[in-house]
């Protein structure tokens, strides 16, 4: 339906403070033409302020920004060619939904002059331009499903219908970059599931550069070409979500992308152990370093044997299709948590001892300062 | 008591005694002040009465003829709708100014509310006689400042065109900072999102942004403070009594100044009560205007 647009997105060492504290950078940032790329984090990491960068509505401290090619980092929203859906949709309450999505093709199509109420439409060419936006308007409407809500104000749609709203006036003037910033937070889950796949077929469909700001690791994994995990104002790590979720460069990422979270334990803790001594041998890891392993990387085993791992079981989470065993070992601070089958986790009792088997294949060091040991990459160097 | 019997028991046992105490404060004020009062202006304005005489005759509608009849009445009704239709635009669209600009500062902002805010503290009766020095033919400020722009002299309070124009300004010059203060707190109520969101659609020239948030945004605060100033238009009194009484050759009596003189001047307290009846009724369908289109057309 609308042409590819050359959205390219490049930040370079962006900066911005706020009364001398610098939430944001500095952040280098290059996002692709026609890629989903989200910006995730926990709650105050400076993603949304990225994002309001990008937009033009905050003004970067340092550094620039530019899209497609030029360079925007002082131009106002309007003159970047950017389309923001917020959080709370941020829809004019007093005008209907047509009128609402028809104000960006308003504000480009007609002159100040035609713009006027009353005399705005008696001017040469108006009706023309009239007829065309509210065309365009219809289209896009009918493409969201919202064709039926045209003459309805705001405050008589439901959530999940200001959200399509929202997306509608966003999209109706076709522009090169597209961001959103926590759109989903606002609907309850079964919605929040539908409206994901939603977004990426309408993405798929629209072919522009969209960034995409959430602390839910769900939509990130589940909806990006790429992800951008943030931590205190910097990515600290950009890539595929595989390639996130597979590698991770360093502890808070891999912590974040986690559920129901990470196995994290100091290498001082175990040194002494056999599974000590094998990841020794692997990195030549310090007493500072942490070792880090998902759920998924591990299994509990009901054994009375004492082993490395070995522990009494505290909980037993259930989801259905899956299920997680938190098991506490004596010399270790937190418990475990290994995933299990959820035949399993029906035979598993409280504090029953048992075994935990790691692959340590799928384990992963930390240094002191949080980044990843690679053991291969240091063989090679 | 327990929560059970609370609920439990019937609607219709309430305790009348403790009722009756509970509402009698509010009651009492509201008869002895409010409704007793507005009553007995009713019926003085179906009468002769005049105050000191001992006795009064019930009259009809006489004093309603009169009024209807009388040419000071219907001047005094064209001035005050001037004086209305002058303060209440000329306040609010200045005042919207004002606080539209003030919002967008960040030095000094406290400091322009309070100047401006200041007029309506002040005493309009003192404040009266400052103006009147200001606006004085000859050796007044206004006069002065347009003879450095060399304009002749006008006779602001004394020619009967201008009179009624500069007790406007007067007006307008008090009822800016109170509207100032409504207009802030609405804008402050719209919320940042929305103009941001208006940003990115592209209206970013402030006539844009003002046509698409902020004057629809503001509508119920605009209709608040239009009655507001409107009502308290309508009842303009100290300025006329202190600086024109009336003149010249009554062209800034108004309805106010007509029932006091009435009342208290000429003692024909019936025919300034059928003048209060008529300005109540006035000021009280204004109110139910108010509230109609508030209900209707301003909420979203």
């Amino acid at each position: 339906m609308i042409d590819i647009n050359d959205g390219a997105i490049d930040a370079r060492g962006l900066v911005k403070q706020f009364g001398g504290h610098r939430v944001v950078g500095p952040v280098d940032l290059s996002v692709r033409p026609g890629e989903f790329l989200t910006l995730v984090g926990p709650s105050g990491c400076g993603k949304s302020t990225l994002l309001r960068l990008i937009a033009g509505l905050e003004t970067a401290s340092e550094g620039s920004i530019s899209i497609a090619g030029r360079t925007v980092t002082d131009d106002p929203p309007k003159e970047r060619d950017v389309a923001m859906v917020f959080q709370n949709y941020a829809l004019y309450p007093h005008l209907t939904v047509a009128q609402n999505m028809a104000v960006p093709l308003r504000m480009r199509r007609l002159s100040l002059p035609q713009r006027l109420p009353f005399v705005g439409s008696l001017l040469p060419r108006s009706a023309a331009t009239l007829a065309e936006i509210d065309h365009d308007v219809e289209q896009v409407a009918k493409s969201l499903g919202i064709a039926q809500l045209l003459s309805r104000k705001p405050a008589q749609l439901s959530g999940g219908q200001r959200q399509r709203v929202a997306l509608g006036r966003a999209i109706v003037r076709k522009p090169r970059v597209f961001l959103l910033d926590e759109p989903l937070s606002n609907l309850d889950a079964q919605l929040r599931v539908q409206m994901r796949s939603e977004l990426v077929q309408l993405h798929r469909r629209l072919q522009v550069t969209l960034i995409y700001v959430t602390h839910d690791q769900a939509e990130a994994m589940t909806m990006s070409n790429r992800i951008a995990v943030m931590f205190a104002g910097n990515i600290l790590q950009i890539g595929t979500p595989e390639a996130v979720y597979d590698d991770p460069d360093h502890l808070k990422v891999a912590s974040f992308i986690s559920n129901p979270g990470l196995n994290t334990m100091p290498f001082a803790a175990i040194a002494n152990t056999q599974l000590g001594r094998q990841i020794g041998a692997i990195v030549s890891g310090s007493a500072e370093c942490t070792v880090a392993f998902r759920p998924e990387a591990c299994t509990a085993v009901s054994s009375a044997d004492q082993t490395d791992l070995s522990g009494r079981v505290i909980f037993c989470e259930r989801f259905g299709a899956e299920a997680f065993a938190h098991i506490a070992v004596d010399y270790l601070e937190h418990p475990i948590i290994a995933r299990i089958e959820p035949a399993h986790a029906t035979r598993l009792t409280c504090e029953q001892l048992v075994r935990v088997n790691l692959d340590i294949s799928k384990l992963f060091l930390f240094g002191p300062d949080g980044l990843r040991l690679r053991p291969r990459r240091r063989a090679a160097a | 008591m327990t929560t059970a019997s609370t609920i439990d028991r019937p609607v219709r046992q309430y305790d009348f005694g403790t009722m009756w105490l509970l509402v009698f404060p509010a009651t009492a004020l509201l008869l002895a002040f409010l409704v007793i009062p507005t009553a007995l202006v009713v019926v003085l304005s179906f009468t002769d009465y005049e105050l000191g005489k001992e006795g009064l005759r019930y009259i009809g509608i006489t004093n309603y003829s009169d009024m209807l009849a009388d040419r000071v009445f219907w001047q005094s009704v064209r001035n005050t709708a001037l004086y209305v239709a002058l303060v209440v635009p000329g306040s609010i669209f200045i005042a919207l100014a004002v606080a539209l600009l003030i919002e967008r500062r960040s030095v000094l902002a406290r400091f322009y509310k309070v100047a401006f805010f200041l007029p309506v503290t002040a005493t309009l009766v003192a404040m009266a006689t400052v103006w009147e020095f200001i606006l004085h033919p000859s050796i007044g400020l206004a006069n002065h400042l347009l003879s450095v722009l060399r304009i002749d002299p006008i006779r602001f309070l004394s020619d009967p065109d201008w009179a009624i124009v500069s007790l406007a300004a007067i007006g307008i010059w008090q009822s800016i900072g109170f509207n100032m203060v409504l207009f802030l707190a609405g804008l402050s109520s719209i919320p940042k999102e929305i103009d941001e969101a208006a940003a990115l659609d592209g209206a970013a020239g402030g006539i844009d942004r003002f046509m698409i948030v902020t004057w629809p945004l503001l509508g119920p605060t605009t209709l608040f403070v239009t009655i507001t100033t409107a009502i308290n238009a309508m009842r303009v009194f100290e300025s006329v009594a202190v600086i024109t009484q009336g003149g010249p050759n009554k062209a800034t009596e108004v309805i106010l100044y007509s029932i006091y003189l009435e009342a208290f001047q000429y003692f024909r307290t019936g025919y300034a009560s059928a003048l209060t009846v008529v300005f109540l009724l006035v000021t009280v369908s204004l109110i139910i205007l108010q509230m109609r289109l508030a209900d209707r057309k301003v909420h979203y």
